[in-house]
């Protein structure tokens, strides 16, 4: 309980796990992965609409119509490398190497943020195939889900941009080690829900 | 946008009347203000007072609500109050007493009272805890403000598609619901969040998960329920702001939506919702009950496996509240037997109350007043509770006033009885002072016989075919006469609610300070100082054994044994970023509302500056020390 006490010199002996050094870093580790849990329901809400109201196109685009694989493909693999690259950063935060974990995490970066630029044109190009949010139940639904997940990409961008920042002023500590753990979780957790994106959207979409 | 411009000009002229202008010592004067304190406070227990004072505020607007809707249906074809202007009411009656009155009354009794039970010094992330509250407070206010600029929200607590699309509920009304309530849902998960990882991470030593209060443990499982079914209802509203605001197609059929999509995610979270508001009331009896009979918990870990039970249970039987969509009836019966199912757990915990009273030394104190009057009353809405699950008798009780009593027997006389009984045996706790007994027993005594005056007649209301929702019914003789009843009833509820508020001021004004142990409690809450010192625990204690204080005392001690030696304690810094987050969600969802949306993206820009102000601040906090300690507790009675 008591936090004060955490005397064990940091650069020299770097525990294993830096990030659970601390209570407030297990606190932190604990209530992200929480947090993760109500986000899956809150995907899990998202993905069911989808299901019920995919086949409502009322005389616009399909699915089977619009959607593209080998460019979902590509941000498939985008993304799912930077999950592989924030893994990396963790690796060097634990190695306390500074310079590996802001050069992986700085590729996570660039990866995310490319991932999210083929989605914005994506959903350009669809629109003007007229494929509208307000053209039908299933557009709607399909840019909610899509654009529920883009903003977490987003979200995480900034998230982690934040932290790289903060990591040139301080360093691997105990206080910004928990920081890049829980960032890094939730990276994943976007990844995972693309996959489910690309497989109930995409993959069952093109199948008609 | 030009709106915000004036009002903000204005509260800025108001702060500058009221604060003496801005000059050098304005700052100062500002931190040294006992409200700036409170505003910027993450001290669980001030935090819990808080989230009590503000649904205490919220049950007044509710109460006069229902006071007028039952002065509206006192006789048939009245002219009181029709129309829109009902609906307006019903549906603020209901969302009110639900999202603003019973969840932030549990969650501030759970804030005060669950570190303090578990042993530990505050809850895990203070910081969010005090941002939970600022969102449900601005989500409140913000849902209130539509009776002054609007319109109020009339399309029913469960806001029903397509009657809540824009087609046939124009105005603002239905958006102010959405948009409150969806800032109130967001601090409620964080709170979920942080409540959970606080008994997972932050329990005392020798406090382990079969030694936890049946209160703790309720919130636990509560705070699960929380976490897993809120989000449907953020999901749900997100859908519904972009069908009203945007012109998605989610819910009218016209684009190929559907609103069963509606019902089913408003149910998902609806009945776990309704568990959500009983689960803590169940452990408040049980702490209660315990304590007044002198005798440990009859069957506690069967108590704890009830608990987790009907936590599981909840997520799985909301498509009984959907038996005449006509879904078939597979699904019928298959959720009709996850129903009745419940009444097993439930059941379980109705016996563990009566055989701990049974042989018991019991003091008859208002609160033990209140969770023995609960308990005959929650049975009367358990029993109901399954004639409604029976599918075929449900297609006649259907939105008839049966419901209406039913749902009553369980809130009223499940939560609110169970609040209020938690309410007088923690009243010393948490204010230092014993609620008068006196007034209590007269509050008890008007309140509770009203109560089933006021809503038993209901049952036969709805049997009589009687419909909810409606302003008025025909002149027959059995509906003019239970309506009346109904109606005398509450005055009954009004005079004894007027007995407590009084109950309130007196005892504040001249209650006397009372010992940390007034009514000689079992658990760890009552080893400190009423109200406690703000670090809670000079030592944190060494746990012995379950209902921890009361093994001690059976051993001869008057003390718990200390786990850590006499030191400083680390206690973190209180911020003003959460209220300024809150306010940029407020001023974000009061932009949608009126379709102003750089205001809605200004106020989303407050509130992504407000994190990474948080995420940049590496504030350490600060630490009390040892001598401190040792003044403050000298001070202190224990």
């Amino acid at each position: 309980m008591n936090t004060g006490n955490q005397t064990a010199d940091v650069a020299t002996e770097t525990p294993l796990h830096l990030e659970r050094t601390t209570l407030e870093g297990k606190n932190k580790i604990l209530g992200v992965w929480l947090f993760i849990g109500a986000e899956t329901v809150l995907f899990a809400c998202l993905f069911g609409t989808y299901l019920t109201l995919r086949n409502q196109t009322m005389g616009g685009p399909t699915g089977q119509e619009l959607f593209s694989l080998p460019l979902i493909a590509l941000a498939t693999f985008i993304l799912l490398t930077s999950s592989l690259t924030s893994v990396l950063g963790v690796v060097s935060m634990h190695q306390n190497d500074l310079r590996g974990l802001q050069l992986w995490f700085g590729i996570t970066l660039l990866l995310g943020a490319s991932f999210l630029g083929l989605e914005i044109y994506e959903f350009i190009h669809y629109t003007s195939l007229g494929h509208r949010f307000t053209q039908s139940a299933f557009a709607s639904s399909f840019y909610t889900l899509t654009g529920t997940h883009g903003a977490h990409v987003l979200f995480g961008l900034c998230w982690i941009l934040g932290l790289l920042i903060q990591s040139r002023k301080r360093g691997i500590t105990k206080e910004t080690a928990p920081r890049f753990y829980v960032a890094s979780l939730y990276w994943h957790f976007i990844d995972v829900i693309w996959v489910f994106i690309f497989t109930v959207v995409y993959l069952m979409g093109a199948a008609g | 946008m030009a709106t915000f411009l004036i009002i903000t000009t204005l509260v800025l002229l108001l702060a500058a009347i009221f604060t003496g202008g801005y000059n050098k010592k304005f700052l100062e004067r500002v931190q040294k203000s006992w409200i700036w304190g409170w505003i910027t406070t993450v001290d669980h227990k001030r935090i819990g007072i808080l989230y009590i004072v503000a649904s205490g505020f919220f049950f007044i607007l509710g109460g006069v609500e229902s006071i007028l809707i039952r002065l509206q249906l006192i006789w048939p074809g009245n002219e009181f109050i029709t129309g829109d202007a009902y609906n307006q009411l019903l549906t603020m009656h209901g969302t009110t007493m639900i999202f603003f009155v019973a969840m932030p009354l549990l969650i501030g009794l759970m804030n005060y009272i669950v570190p303090l039970q578990i042993g530990a010094r505050d809850v895990a992330f203070p910081f969010a805890n005090a941002l939970s509250f600022w969102l449900f407070l601005s989500g409140a206010i913000l849902m209130n403000l539509s009776f002054l600029f609007g319109g109020a929200p009339d399309a029913g607590w469960t806001s029903y598609t397509p009657l809540a699309l824009n087609e046939y509920s124009p105005g603002p009304g239905v958006d102010y619901y959405v948009l409150g309530l969806q800032i109130a849902g967001i601090g409620t998960i964080l709170g979920g969040v942080n409540f959970i990882t606080t008994i997972v991470n932050m329990r005392a030593p020798g406090m382990t998960f079969l030694r936890l209060p049946l209160f703790t443990w309720t919130t636990f499982v509560t705070s699960a329920i929380i976490l897993f079914a809120l989000p449907p209802l953020a999901v749900n509203l997100l859908l519904l702001q972009f069908d009203r605001l945007f012109g998605a197609q989610f819910f009218s059929t016209a684009g190929g939506g559907d609103s069963v999509v509606w019902q089913h995610l408003f149910w998902i979270f609806g009945h776990p919702e309704v568990y959500l508001v009983i689960l803590p009331a169940f452990g408040m009896i049980s702490e209660v009950v315990s304590t007044f009979s002198r005798k440990r918990l009859f069957g506690y870990t069967s108590m704890v496996f009830a608990t987790v039970v009907i936590g599981f249970l909840s997520f799985m039987v909301w498509v009984h509240h959907m038996f005449t969509v006509g879904l078939g009836s597979m699904a019928n019966t298959i959720f009709a037997i996850a129903t009745m199912l419940i009444a097993i757990p439930t059941g379980v915990k109705v016996f563990n109350w009566l055989f701990t009273m049974w042989g018991g030394r019991l003091r008859f104190t208002t609160a033990m007043l209140f969770a023995v009057g609960f308990i005959p009353t929650f049975v009367i809405g358990g029993v109901t509770g399954v004639m409604v699950a029976t599918v075929p008798a449900d297609y006649q009780f259907h939105d008839t006033y049966f419901l209406v009593a039913h749902f009553h027997y369980t809130l009223v006389g499940g939560t609110v009885l169970a609040a209020l009984a938690a309410l007088y045996y923690w009243w010393p706790k948490i204010f230092g002072k014993k609620l008068d007994e006196k007034l209590g027993k007269w509050h008890f005594w008007t309140f509770v016989p009203s109560f089933h005056i006021t809503f038993f007649p209901q049952h036969f209301l709805g049997l009589y075919g009687m419909p909810r929702r409606v302003f008025t019914f025909d002149s027959t003789p059995i509906l003019n006469n239970l309506n009346l009843i109904s109606t005398i009833g509450v005055i009954g509820m009004t005079v004894g609610t007027v007995a407590f508020l009084y109950n309130v001021v007196i005892t504040t004004i001249r209650g006397k300070s009372v010992s940390g142990d007034p009514w000689d409690g079992f658990t760890l809450e009552w080893t400190v100082s009423s109200p406690p010192p703000a670090y809670n625990f000079a030592q944190l204690p060494l746990v012995r054994g379950r209902e921890a204080f009361l093994h001690e005392k059976l051993l001869g001690n008057k003390k718990m044994k200390a786990a850590e030696p006499l030191g400083a304690i680390h206690m973190p810094s209180s911020s003003y970023l959460p209220l300024i987050m809150a306010i940029g969600l407020f001023m974000s969802g009061y932009g949608f509302v009126l379709r102003g949306f750089e205001l809605a993206a200004l106020g989303l820009i407050i509130l992504f500056i407000g994190m990474y102000m948080r995420s940049f601040d590496y504030d350490p906090g600060y630490h009390i020390s040892t001598e401190e300690i040792k003044q403050i507790e000298k001070g202190l009675k224990a």
